[in-house]
């Protein structure tokens, strides 16, 4: 083709010609601001993680100082203990805040599971494994329903759930086999991926909201409100209590739920930082259309992410019944905020796209060393919940300074 | 030397219910060309150009790219043929790094098990791709390839947009309103991007309504009228206030569609 035909149009405007003298610098990619807070916000910015550690250190330096107790290895390890559920929840939680959206639900679905492990291993004479088995599945199920009314709701995997459950009843089948086997059944259906849909992509917050009602009343349904004791577990069971069990090392004490917990961070650390799926839930949440433009499957994702949580939770029920003894439907009541607390605190952009597993693991461990620290300097519970809820705030403000960018 | 279109698009129809978009259009682009696609508002240029993308499906007609009838079900499809779309909010993600934003939906994973099993990324691998394609486009004044996209400012985000449709393109770049969001002097540096990535042999269809743009980069210009192609001209027969009078019916089209020189239709 040739281009250099002259034509009068062609070429830069009248009014661009100026363009020639001015400056070239706009289009470099320098940074100019260099004050340091400039760069410590560039640094935080650049480091989502960076202010939840520098918090636990501190905090950890001023009750090492208040409380004389403090750095001793027990004390250390119970703090450990102590946040590995809610580190658990919020490790599922942070994947679904990740893409912009929330799971009011968790900790519903984790005692529903850990219920299914109990009452079917106790009660219903099933190999503790096989218990252990559908328990995840059960989250796994409660998972995908939420991530389903989040993008496509598809409706034969719930037809299936709620026809079978009548079915087994009407077969006089008891409600301990019924309810899970309702539930895998149509998880299992769901894989098979047919059948109408629809477009439902209802917000995650009233999904959720409901969802978290909804496993309540079946979890409650299900136990009949009733606790698997803790002797009854021992005596049939004791693979429920795997989680529970003591480790020994250097004077500390760590029980294998808390390996777990740090497990489930690495694992995830790894999906999200090196992996395309990774990507694509940080993809989704920032920006979703961009995301779908740039050839992401954003409702898989989706689906992906909420039943990954789902599974995340039943196996944090799991390592509740090692660590709280016995299987309670009433527990946990305010695991959801807990959970939400440790990702914020982490530093995790409620608005989605931003945040870092890891912080989440910092953020429990900050609200534990708060709460632990404050214990020990005889510090009533009412204030180290005023405590906590100080730190949500501050960590939020945070959240809001971190993201503002001076392009 | 007898030039082929590379995509053809001939009887294009899509309803949308009672609304006719795009009614019987037709569509041509040559290789190495910049086809520029005029239109009012409601001419239906945008649909015409989803259904090139695939964002749209058409409800009658053909598309052929290099002479294969071709559908395209999703923007991905038309993506796997090789075609690039620059959308006019850019689809990048704001908070992931250009390399990041550069091979979304496209990674590139590590060689062995590490890739096949662990699905690991070869972040490296494509941060020197990514650098490489910005260096190419005279983009790489980037200070660093892992910084945010939201940390540069417009034009330089239209850069890395652009970059990225460049790099993976094999067939032709569509850009939707490039410049519309764009102060003089960054629009000034995508019209030389536009010409950048043509001189490399991508034909490209850019989508604009600002006619000066226009008429600089364009070889030809399809004008879009009440839901089909109303003309093609070249820029150089006639002036810009003609492709006005020719868009909005003031003035008759020429009798004959301009093609690029040696050009055989079919």
């Amino acid at each position: 083709m040739a281009d250099d035909r002259a034509v009068p149009p062609r070429g830069p405007q009248d009014f661009e010609k100026v363009l020639d003298q001015s400056s070239t610098e706009t289009a470099s990619f320098e940074m100019r601001d260099t004050s340091p807070l400039a760069k410590f916000h560039h640094f935080l910015h650049a480091n989502p993680t960076a202010a939840p550690v520098v918090v636990l250190i501190l905090s950890c330096l001023v009750f090492g100082v208040i409380a004389n107790n403090f750095f001793s290895a027990f004390n250390l390890s119970l703090i450990i203990q102590q946040v590995t559920i809610i580190g658990i929840l919020g490790a599922a939680q942070t994947l679904v805040i990740l893409t912009a959206g929330i799971d009011l639900s968790v900790a519903a679905i984790m005692v529903l599971s850990y219920m299914v492990m109990g009452r079917l291993a106790v009660q219903g004479d099933v190999p503790a494994i096989l218990a252990v088995v559908v328990g995840l599945g059960v989250g796994l199920a409660c998972g995908l329903f939420n991530g389903s009314l989040a993008t496509r709701a598809r409706l034969v995997p719930i037809a299936v759930a709620v026809l079978s459950w009548v079915f087994l009843l009407g077969l006089d089948l008891p409600l301990i086999y019924v309810v899970p086997i309702g539930m895998i059944a149509g998880l299992a259906i769901g894989w098979l991926n047919f059948g109408p849909a629809l477009e439902l992509r209802l917000p995650p917050f009233l999904v959720t909201l409901g969802a978290w009602s909804i496993f309540f009343a079946l979890n409650l349904w299900y136990s009949e409100s009733e606790t698997v004791r803790s002797q009854d577990i021992d005596a049939t069971a004791p693979l429920l209590k795997v989680f529970g069990l003591r480790v020994e090392l250097l004077g500390a004490q760590f029980t294998l739920g808390s390996f777990l917990m740090v497990g489930i961070f690495i694992v995830l650390w790894y999906a999200l930082n090196w992996t395309a799926w990774g990507r694509a839930v940080y993809a989704v949440g920032d920006d979703r259309e961009a995301a779908e433009l740039s050839g992401i499957r954003t409702d898989r994702v989706l689906l992906s992410v909420y039943g990954a949580a789902g599974f995340l939770c039943a196996l944090g029920g799991w390592a509740a019944i090692g660590r709280v003894g016995s299987a309670s439907p009433q527990s946990f009541y305010e695991g959801n905020l807990d959970a939400i607390t440790a990702v914020v605190i982490g530093g995790t952009s409620l608005f989605g796209g931003r945040g870092a597993i890891f912080g989440t693991l910092f953020g429990a461990l900050i609200v534990g060393v708060f709460r632990s620290g404050l214990k020990l300097g005889g510090v009533d519970v009412l204030w180290q919940t005023f405590a906590v809820g100080l730190l949500i705030i501050v960590a939020v403000a945070m959240d809001q300074w971190i993201r503002r960018v001076s392009a | 030397m007898s030039l082929k279109p590379v995509m053809t698009g001939r009887g294009l129809t899509k309803r949308y219910g009672r609304v006719t978009a795009m009614d019987g259009a037709d569509f041509d682009l040559f290789p190495g060309e910049v086809l520029a696609v005029i239109g009012d508002n409601g001419a239906g240029k945008s649909t015409l150009v989803k259904a090139l993308c695939g964002a749209v499906q058409i409800d009658e007609g053909e598309i052929r790219l290099d002479g294969e009838e071709i559908r395209f079900a999703s923007p991905m499809e038309a993506r796997d043929a090789g075609i690039e779309t620059v959308y006019q909010n850019l689809a990048l993600s704001p908070a992931l790094s250009i390399a990041d934003n550069m091979f979304l939906g496209r990674e590139i994973h590590k060689e062995g098990i590490a890739g096949s099993v662990f699905k690991m990324l070869d972040k490296k691998k494509m941060r020197d791709i990514a650098r490489d394609k910005l260096t190419e486009l005279g983009l790489m004044t980037v200070q660093s390839i892992t910084q945010a996209v939201e940390t540069l400012s417009g034009g330089q985000r239209q850069g890395v947009a652009v970059a990225r449709a460049a790099a993976f393109a094999t067939k032709f770049v569509i850009m939707d309103e490039p410049t519309a969001a764009l102060g003089v002097k960054e629009s000034r540096r995508v019209l030389e991007l536009i010409q950048d990535v043509k001189a490399r042999g991508m034909p490209i269809v850019l989508i604009s309504h600002n006619m000066p743009h226009v008429f600089e980069v364009a070889d030809r210009i399809h004008i879009h009228r009440l839901s089909r192609r109303h003309a093609v001209i070249r820029p150089q027969d006639f002036s810009m206030s003609d492709a006005v009078a020719i868009m909005t019916g003031a003035m008759d089209p020429p009798a004959e569609m301009a093609l690029p020189e040696g050009a055989v239709l079919n």
